[in-house]
């Protein structure tokens, strides 16, 4: 059992998942960094994931497509945030089309990696976060509605793995 | 309160229901404060018809409970649907624990094209 902790905020509708790899900082860091090892497990087996395009410098884009059974394909984009390889990764997760145009009807989440080296290997903790544009003045309430919408749009692509 | 599992379908269904701007707004504001079919009509530029298939469809994602009360309709949310929607995210839990398990096998994997 690799992954050691998880903390589920329902109100912040956050997730963080933290795990224990027997390998070294820089190697872990290479699942993220090199698109033919991310594409090795961003999927899952019915939804494999090709990288087309694969920047890693604060403002670069990744571009990828998931392809169901049924031949269906699901883009995605992510925006970088921040990178410090090879210790931590901040994206926008957002879908796209086939053009590699972002959808902007559909929510962003922003997902950040942090890697830090332990006794005997690396500790990994994502956290993925969905967004409410206008959270901030918004009731709780309404929140809740958003927070759902946001969730809903992130989970539709990916269903297939449930 | 019990809190239901979305099944499938039912995703769906609430995903559709709130991919419109007017149906998110509508939910919002029976969230708020329950409202008549009319006077929700009131706040949008379209039909009283346009605003009743809206809720309609929210309806059938069960994301509102309408209720007639003497010549009007009434629209509730439905908070137990809402409330599912916070389960989403122990299924973005298994999606990230499926990645980590993967990540893992490829750690244990023979290297290719890196150490050459």
């Amino acid at each position: 059992m690799t992954v050691v902790d998880t903390i589920k905020d329902a109100d912040t509708l956050t997730l963080t998942i933290v795990s224990e790899h027997a390998a070294p900082v820089d190697r872990v860091w290479q699942v993220w960094a090199d698109p033919r090892q991310l594409e090795r497990w961003w999927g899952p087996p019915t939804w494999p994931a090709t990288f087309t395009e694969h920047d890693l410098v604060v403002g670069g884009r990744a571009a990828y497509y998931m392809t169901g059974p049924d031949g269906t394909r699901a883009h995605g984009l992510w925006r970088i945030r921040a990178v410090e390889p090879p210790h931590a990764l901040e994206y926008e997760d957002r879908f796209a089309d086939a053009d590699g145009r972002p959808d902007d009807t559909m929510p962003t989440t922003i997902g950040r990696v942090e890697l830090s080296a332990t006794g005997t290997g690396t500790r990994m903790t994502v956290t993925s976060t969905f967004p409410s544009t206008e959270a901030m003045e918004q009731m709780a309430a309404m929140g809740m509605v958003e927070g759902m919408t946001l969730a809903l749009g992130q989970i539709e692509g990916i269903l297939a793995e449930g | 309160m019990v809190v239901r599992q979305l099944d499938q379908d039912e995703v769906d269904r609430v995903f559709a229901a709130l991919a419109d701007a007017t149906r998110r707004d509508i939910v919002t504001r029976v969230l708020r404060q329950e409202a008549s079919v009319s006077t929700l009509a009131e706040g949008y530029a379209m039909s009283f018809a346009a605003v009743q298939k809206h809720v309609a469809v929210l309806e059938r994602a069960h994301l509102v409970i309408k209720q007639r009360h003497g010549r009007e309709q009434i629209v509730h949310a439905d908070l137990s649907t809402i409330r599912a929607a916070a389960r989403l995210l122990d299924r973005l839990e298994e999606i990230w624990r499926g990645r980590i398990d993967r990540v893992d096998d490829l750690l244990a994997a023979p290297q290719e094209g890196t150490a050459t």
